[in-house]
């Protein structure tokens, strides 16, 4: 995922694990989409485990963002065609 | 060149038979907590030792411990980006026959989770550290788990992994 580094992001959540994390989405973003692991986000692959719940707010995508070291943060980053592209998804 | 790793027969050029090994993925976790590197080399030295060709795949500062630790590549076969490890298996350009996730922590839990998905492996969770007990509970996908509370001794994840001989599996 070492494009996410260049992305223009904002933490949501940090130190958190990644069941509260997907629990945050759930409850803080009526407008969400679930993917498996693997599923391309930005062009990077998320990992999680399943299902991942990615936040949609307007132009806005929020996403679990996983690294060994560092656990998991909730990303967020406005993209207008990537959250077009992610509301097509089925519910 | 053959990029699809899993073990089984194939047909060389002549189109005759032939056995491919059997492959395994180690899945290295943050290098925080000593026993991770060593019990990475055993592992893979097992494993070698039975003909089951291991692959490690980590981030910069766990694969570079292995790698100082075996210059002369004694143990080590090939070292990968933990990021690039999850790309090609998702991409289905790679996949192996058994993959051992090393779990100190959530981030681990969530790796191994991730490689259950996207893998047609079956996965090890190896847990260790001092919340091993907390991390086993979190376990609620298809794995075997492989646990002891190991911090900077390694001998007592040795034992739950030569009793589980993941190997000869």
């Amino acid at each position: 995922m070492g494009c996410v580094e260049s992305m223009d992001y904002e933490i949501v959540l940090r130190d958190a694990t990644f069941k509260e994390s997907r629990d945050y989405i759930k409850k803080t973003y009526p407008e969400f989409r679930d993917v498996e692991p693997g599923f391309k986000v930005f062009d990077t692959h998320v990992i999680g485990l399943p299902p991942i719940a990615i936040g949609l707010d307007g132009d806005f995508v929020i996403f679990p963002f996983t690294k060994p070291c560092h656990g998991t943060f909730l990303l967020r980053v406005e993209d207008k065609e990537e959250a077009a592209r992610l509301r097509k998804l089925k519910k | 060149m053959k990029l699809y790793q899993k073990s089984g027969m194939v047909k060389n050029v002549t189109g005759e038979p032939e056995t491919q090994p059997a492959t395994a993925l180690l899945v290295l976790g943050c290098p925080q907590v000593p026993v991770q590197t060593s019990i990475a080399l055993y592992l893979i030295n097992r494993l070698k030792k039975t003909g089951i060709v291991p692959m490690v795949a980590g981030n910069k500062a766990a694969n570079t411990l292995l790698v100082v630790a075996d210059p002369d590549r004694h143990y080590l076969g090939e070292v990968m980006d933990l990021d690039r490890a999850v790309v090609m298996i998702t991409d289905k350009k790679r996949d192996f026959d058994r993959c051992f996730v090393f779990i100190h922590n959530d981030a681990g839990i969530t790796y191994a989770g991730t490689m259950s998905a996207i893998s047609k492996a079956r996965v090890y969770a190896i847990i260790y550290g001092e919340h091993y007990e907390d991390l086993v509970k979190q376990i609620d996908f298809p794995c075997t788990v492989i646990a002891a509370k190991a911090v900077h001794n390694p001998l007592p994840l040795k034992k739950a992994i030569d009793e589980v001989a993941p190997w000869a599996a």
